[in-house]
């Protein structure tokens, strides 16, 4: 009902998203905590004309995406992080065969089984290419359930813009927190996207060459030149790097954080504001292309800056190249199996005011 | 008279074909190919006995076999 | 005299050469399998998954529109292909390996799913491309790198045989075995390869067929001697027939 405003968790707000993105496959396998997201997707993808498999794996869920991605079709699958892990071969296939696609991640702790509470422990695996070979996901990090709706709607095009799979990585209070949302006109794909590359596109033109969507290039020279592309694409990406700023104008300290922990750094900004502490946020919405020439432009202003992250220290470490030469980052993780509050960041942004660093 | 012909470019000389040929035509060629491979060779004194029936064509892996079956000519046709 | 042409090189296999060794009839599998294609007039309709094996470069030898999976995945890949392209031909090509082994389970759910597509299945007991380990189709004694004294059934159990436990699952429309190494028997595989493309076209569930075949080289036989081993020492174990087929469309 567009305009109007419903009442749901983050999950269903991913999954909405996508089906008004036009999404024509769901395959996914159940984990906490995401599963209203295949969940809710069997109940209504079908009705909006799409396929939903329950797959035996991860590792299949991914592949059956792979499979429809091949053939020019909105496909996605969902997890959280050892899910997500599984899936990492796969995301290196589609990335070098080009094959574009969604993948959202709901990160719970780490490593190993880790527990279902939130964290953000899987940036590096969601920003470095989590799988093996030199490529990139464009990733885009929501914190608000209408976010995590858009942001969704949003990977789709960045998929097929670039020809790759795309990362929205959310948490467990995003998936599981129920806020107001407002579900945008559904804007699906033409049917000839996709038509220069896509297996099996109607009509096949007799006398077409056949196509084939493969990574393996085993000729000398191929595979240098199938990098060389990549890594060209990775870089014209980077002219759509964005963040999200909050009092970063007159700051003295800029915090840097992403998703979920962004919003409730935010809060814990507007109390130190109504103290005199001059503290802005400065919440990177694609953590790849990661953000770091407006970051870097901050830096220019004399600011300090502290980031912090519900892990312990990988965003950090981006800030700080961001802003090599010109200033440092502190940094403060929030452990594992807790939900942060904002009490515990005014006691670290205090402390990085003062001076001291953690 | 039916015939067969071998693409010696093709052929991997693995001899597969010269076990099924049911009148025992094709054998190991002294000949060997650009690849380094000996292939086969109809026996030239016998190619007439070509009956046609595919079966080399159809064990050969390598699509090395071309063969041909001859109609027998009609009065008018 | 005039003469037609009896026997030449169907469409959709591409006019090249192909890296397979001499002897391995990976070339006579996926000939059988397009010249049904052709022979149907689907091969605009066809979209091929391939697999990971002496196989990988299968989508250079035909000419359908192909996407190659990652090891094991082919089976889950084509239900995605599939399931968003009802209309299509779906069809995966695997080896002993890619199915069998680090594909279990994804042949096991998909077969038991029963996907309208179709599955042909390379068994030559070895792992050929990276140079002749055990399969899980290794014969028992069969020496093979990684099992230098011969597979023992106690420490590696017995050989897998799949169109068997394909046709126990509900979801198999179609599961046979056959084999390329006489004319007889190539028959038989066009017939099975003909009614597993069916059970897809028919919308009857899974069609699958395990097509038993060479591999000289790790064999470390000649291509005759290795031809015959497979009537010799496979067929006893490995029994050539039908073992399921279904004459009524999948439920639900």
């Amino acid at each position: 009902m567009e305009g109007g405003r419903i009442f749901v968790k983050g999950n269903e707000a991913v999954a909405m998203g996508a089906i008004d993105a036009g999404l024509k496959g769901y395959f996914g396998y159940p984990i906490t905590p995401q599963n209203e997201i295949p969940e809710y997707m069997s109940k209504h993808l079908p009705k909006a004309g799409g396929a939903f498999v329950q797959a035996e794996s991860e590792v299949a869920a991914v592949n059956m995406v792979l499979g429809a991605a091949a053939s020019g079709a909105r496909a996605m699958t969902s997890s959280s992080s050892p899910g997500i892990s599984l899936m990492q071969e796969s995301i290196s296939y589609m990335a070098g065969s080009e094959i574009p696609c969604v993948i959202v991640n709901m990160m719970r702790g780490g490593p190993g089984l880790g527990d279902i509470n939130t964290a953000q422990g899987d940036y590096f695996q969601s920003t470095r290419g989590g799988g093996h070979g030199d490529y990139r996901t464009p990733c885009l990090a929501p914190s608000t359930c209408q976010e995590a709706y858009d942001m969704t709607r949003e990977a789709f095009e960045w998929a097929f813009k670039y020809r790759t799979p795309t990362l929205v990585v959310g948490d467990g209070i995003l998936g599981q927190m129920k806020e107001p949302l407002v579900r945008r006109v559904p804007c699906p794909p033409g049917p000839d996207e996709g038509s220069d590359w896509r297996l099996g596109g109607p009509p096949a033109l007799p006398g077409r060459p056949r196509r084939a969507l493969r990574s393996l290039y085993l000729n000398e020279g191929e595979l240098a030149q199938v990098n060389l592309r990549l890594r060209d694409k990775y870089r014209a990406m980077q002219a759509e790097a964005r963040a999200d700023q909050f009092l970063t104008e007159d700051a003295e300290l800029v915090v840097v954080a992403f998703g979920s922990i962004g919003r409730i750094v935010k809060s814990a900004i507007r109390k130190l504001r109504a103290r005199g502490h001059k503290i802005g946020l400065f919440r990177p919405i694609t953590l790849f292309p990661f953000p770091d020439l407006a970051l870097r432009d901050l830096a220019y202003g004399g600011r300090r800056f502290l980031t912090i992250e519900h892990n312990l220290g990988q965003m950090v470490d981006d800030v700080r190249l961001a802003v090599r030469g010109l200033a440092d980052s502190d940094f403060y993780g929030a452990l594992s199996g807790t939900i942060p509050t904002p009490d515990e960041f005014e006691a670290a942004m205090e402390q990085a005011i003062t001076g001291g660093s953690r | 008279m039916s015939r067969t012909v071998i693409d010696e470019g093709r052929c991997k000389g693995c001899l597969l074909c010269t076990t099924v040929c049911p009148v025992d035509i094709i054998r190991q060629s002294s000949r060997m190919n650009p690849q380094g491979y000996k292939v086969v060779e109809v026996i030239p004194e016998l190619s007439d006995k070509c009956t046609g029936c595919t079966a080399c064509a159809q064990m050969c892996p390598d699509l090395a076999i071309v063969v041909w079956r001859s109609c027998k000519e009609k009065e008018g046709s | 005299m005039s003469e037609t042409i009896a026997f030449e090189r169907t469409p959709s296999v591409a006019d090249v050469p192909t890296h397979y060794c001499p002897g391995c009839q990976h070339g006579v599998a996926h000939r059988l399998a397009a010249e049904y294609l052709d022979g149907q007039g689907l091969a605009e309709k066809t979209l091929l998954v391939t697999s990971v094996g002496c196989s990988v470069l299968l989508y250079n030898y035909l000419n359908f529109d192909a996407v190659e999976a990652p090891h094991g995945r082919a089976p889950a890949v084509a239900t995605g292909l599939k399931r968003t392209n009802p209309d299509k031909v779906v069809f995966t090509y695997q080896g002993d390996g890619d199915l069998a082994s680090i594909g279990m389970a994804e042949i096991m759910h998909a077969a038991n799913r029963g996907e309208r597509i179709t599955v042909l299945f390379v068994n030559n007991t070895v792992y050929g491309m990276t140079g002749g380990q055990t399969a899980p189709t290794t014969m028992v004694g069969q020496k093979t790198t990684t099992s230098p004294a011969g597979r023992c059934a106690s420490t590696e159990g017995m050989p897998l045989r799949m169109a068997e436990i394909m046709a126990a699952l509900p979801g198999v429309a179609f599961s046979a075995r056959v084999a390329l190494d006489s004319v007889k028997h190539l028959a038989k595989a066009r017939k099975a390869i003909r009614h597993a493309f069916e059970a897809q076209l028919k919308d009857g569930g899974l069609g699958f067929v395990e097509i038993l075949a060479t591999c000289p080289t790790n064999w470390k036989m000649t291509s005759v001697q290795a031809n015959e081993r497979i009537s010799k020492e496979l067929i006893p174990y490995f029994p050539l027939g039908v073992f399921k087929d279904l004459k009524t469309p999948g439920a639900c």
